[in-house]
């Protein structure tokens, strides 16, 4: 990874920023909603994020749980905080483009509820992570995760199945959108992918070195006690 | 257009906190690595 890492950079910047410009310039304005429409080449790509790195973190919750491999638990942190990340763009984009919309910032609908749940879980399991200081704590985050991972689908599939104020889908559950936007969705759903694949590794990498450097310095804590009786 | 603009804005502000808060957890584990090398 650490020699993929520049190329993935300077990919992820150049996916970005064409991401951007074709999200301002290049799709359509949308007919009923105008310009503010185009919130959605962030909002989207962002949520979708989210829900592939809450998944990565199951993936890696469950593979801890079978091996004990503490690089797995590492890998499950660092997707939990980078998608609480994602969630949080999620979280305030929506709002922001339902106020000139819905002519309201927020409503208890199924599919936004369950986003506020979604992320209270994992900000939940973040807290966890930092406060609980027992030996245990990588395993109950884990079976937190797997609980965590429980809500994905429901948020995902929320307006697929029931009634919701939320837009219906674009792509799959018999929605349809015009092939330039399309285009510009998945263009920075590919940049955002990759921006989150960077700063996952990173926080990763930062956890592992983290965790090698505390065994350090108890180690050296413990030889300066030893030596000195 | 100024919604569109503050959700673009507010996404990069998300962003880019997070990466300075990275970039503190580097430079923090740097300096205790230094720390560690001096003791020794």
């Amino acid at each position: 990874m650490k020699r993929a890492f520049p190329i993935l950079a300077v990919l992820t910047a150049a996916l970005l920023s064409y991401g951007l410009y074709a999200a301002l310039i290049v799709a359509p304005t949308e007919r009923t909603m105008g310009d503010v429409q185009r919130i959605f080449y962030y909002h989207v790509p962002s949520a979708w994020t989210a829900f592939t790195l809450f998944f990565l973190n199951l993936v890696a919750s469950i593979v801890y749980l079978i091996r004990r491999n503490p690089k797995a638990d590492a890998l499950a942190f660092a997707a939990a905080e980078v998608g609480v990340v994602f969630c949080t763009v999620v979280l305030v984009t929506g709002p922001i483009w339902a106020r000139p919309v819905w002519g309201i910032w927020w409503t208890w609908d199924l599919r936004l509820t369950l986003t506020l749940v979604l992320w209270l879980i994992y900000v939940s399991y973040l807290m966890l992570r930092r406060f609980s200081s027992s030996g245990q704590t990588p395993v109950m985050a884990a079976v937190l995760a797997i609980f965590g991972a429980l809500d994905v689908p429901l948020v995902y599939f929320s307006i697929w199945f029931f009634r919701t104020q939320h837009p219906q889908p674009v792509i799959g559950g018999g929605g349809s959108i015009d092939p330039r936007m399309l285009h510009v969705l998945l263009i920075n759903w590919a940049a955002f992918s990759c921006f989150a694949a960077l700063v996952c590794w990173s926080r990763y990498h930062l956890e592992v070195l983290s965790r090698e450097v505390e065994e350090t310095q108890a180690l050296e804590s413990l030889l300066g006690a030893e030596s000195s009786r | 257009m100024s919604y569109l603009y503050a959700a673009y804005i507010a996404t990069w502000a998300i962003h880019v906190a997070y990466l300075g808060y990275l970039l503190r957890g580097y430079a923090r584990l740097r300096s205790e690595i230094e720390d560690l090398k001096r003791k020794r």
